[in-house]
């Protein structure tokens, strides 16, 4: 499980996160969300710790992760998986080798492990074929698997996922989706995506947190959250007109 | 001065939480692969030519009966062992070096590769930076060696076959009152230039904000600085060391 604590950030006068606090559970598609600028990513960076929040904390199982030592912090991390909006693939190592590293990097396994984890990390994202190919030779949504099979290479006990499905067609990104969702209960692992897409929540979000100018204003499920009464996610899920039209013929 | 805070800060920072040895040794070798032999070709071509225009140049203008013709033999290697091996070779690598590591590390940057890094608990800086700074500092003086040999290979075949001088001539020029020191002096100079160019460029691609655009930004802006701290430094260098 991992919470935060009234989490504020901000850039020389623009506030970007105010007090936000939340908690998310493990086994859980946990989804923040939110129209652009209203400091989701933001929020993501300061729960892995690329940005310091200045002021609140992160917790990953009641381990204080922005105010602990050192050790701690490494501990933590390593226990991360991240998936970036861009992939964020090493673009001179193939495939395989982007699997590989945090292995080599991180761990004291044999040669021979290393391989047998890469093989059944590239093979739980359908990649078994495309091991030997750089990242430049395969598709956006191939690379968004490579990324989700390099975070859970380690055995990740927290996925973060950021805009996991920006920049992808519809059905890659229901494909991406669904294997984030999948993974998540197959390994009991707490999974938070960062996401505007509103596909995602009604088809991923168990848990879902809604920001706005740097607030949480809304917290709740993707059962729920057509019939909230708050106006700006309103204004947030209704911009869809799909979903607009959809909720129109079922209200209900 | 808030930039060379920084500069140092990062510097720092390339020594704490650093990764295996061995993780280090392959980084190494591969960028001593593509800074060092990379750099064969460029090396070959400027610091020959450097040379052959040196005595070309030097025999022009010696226009006194009452200057020995040898002399040119010993202004080539003077210049070549002082100045041209060390700080043109530096300078012309601070383009195509620093701007390769700029770019490199900028691009990483921008397509969040250096987060991913950090994410996992990898210290970036030490685990990008620090092989590239040693394998400056291991192949730099190497390319020096070969750029002050080639130098003088260089000034020898443009005054034997223009027929300025003889070969005896230009071989008696070139060991006339040779000092040891300045070879050593050379070696110097090219440690530290190594050291500048390649923790500079890291320095401004590391720290590379925004896209594409930055990231041109960045290499041009790594290769003026770089420039800028071999001309510094190289003046420095003659007035402690000469």
């Amino acid at each position: 499980m991992i919470e935060i604590n009234n989490l504020s950030k901000r850039f020389g006068d623009k506030v970007v996160l105010d007090n936000v606090s939340g908690c998310f559970e493990k086994g859980k598609t946990n989804l923040i969300i939110g129209a652009s600028g209203t400091g989701k990513s933001v929020l993501l960076k300061c729960m892995v710790g690329l940005i310091p929040p200045d002021f609140g904390n992160v917790s990953f199982d009641g381990r204080d992760f922005t105010n602990g030592n050192v050790d701690i912090r490494q501990e933590i991390r390593r226990e991360i998986g991240m998936l970036f909006q861009g992939s964020a693939l090493f673009d001179s190592k193939n495939v395989e080798e982007n699997v590989k590293f945090p292995l080599d990097m991180l761990t004291e396994m044999s040669k021979e492990e290393k391989q047998e984890r890469v093989n059944f990390c590239l093979k739980r994202v359908g990649l078994e074929k495309a091991s030997k190919l750089m990242p430049s030779e395969i598709s956006g949504g191939m690379q968004k698997r490579v990324g989700i099979a390099r975070a859970i290479a380690l055995n990740s006990k927290y996925l973060f996922c950021d805009e996991p499905n920006s920049g992808l067609d519809p059905q890659t990104a229901i494909l991406i989706d669904n294997l984030i969702k999948e993974i998540t209960e197959e390994y009991n692992i707490t999974t938070i995506v960062v996401t505007h897409d509103m596909n995602s929540v009604l088809e991923i979000g168990d848990h879902i947190l809604f920001m706005y100018k740097g607030e949480k204003l809304w917290e709740g499920t993707n059962k729920e959250i057509l019939e909230t009464e708050v106006k700006a996610l309103q204004d947030f899920i209704f911009a869809n007109k799909l979903i607009r039209d959809f909720h129109k013929r079922n209200p209900s | 001065m808030k930039s060379l805070g920084k500069y140092l800060l990062l510097l720092a920072s390339l020594f704490r939480n650093r990764e295996r040895f061995q993780v280090y040794i392959k980084l190494i070798i591969d960028e001593a692969v593509l800074i060092g032999i990379d750099s064969i070709f460029i090396v070959v071509i400027v610091s020959s030519f450097i040379g052959a225009v040196t005595a070309v140049q030097t025999a022009s203008n010696l226009v006194s009966p009452l200057v020995p013709v040898y002399i040119i033999g010993t202004i080539v290697r003077d210049m070549t062992v002082l100045e041209l091996a060390p700080t043109i070779i530096s300078v012309v690598l601070a383009g195509k070096v620093g701007s390769n590591i700029a770019g490199g590390l900028g691009t990483m940057r921008i397509t969040e590769q250096i987060d991913a890094l950090e994410v996992m608990g990898i210290n970036s800086a030490s685990y990008l930076i620090l092989p590239k700074i040693v394998a400056s500092i291991i192949t730099f003086p190497l390319l020096v060696i070969i750029a002050g040999f080639l130098s003088i290979y260089g000034g020898y075949v443009a005054g034997v076959l223009t027929g300025v001088l003889t070969e005896k001539e230009y071989i008696y020029g070139i060991r006339y009152e040779f000092s040891p020191y300045n070879i050593s002096f050379a070696m110097i100079k090219a440690l530290v230039f190594a050291f500048l160019i390649s923790s500079i460029s890291s320095y401004q691609g590391y720290f590379t904000k925004g896209g594409a655009l930055e990231v041109g930004q960045s290499s041009t802006q790594a290769v003026t600085n770089s420039c800028i701290a071999v001309l510094c430094a190289d003046y420095l260098l003659a007035q402690l060391l000469l």
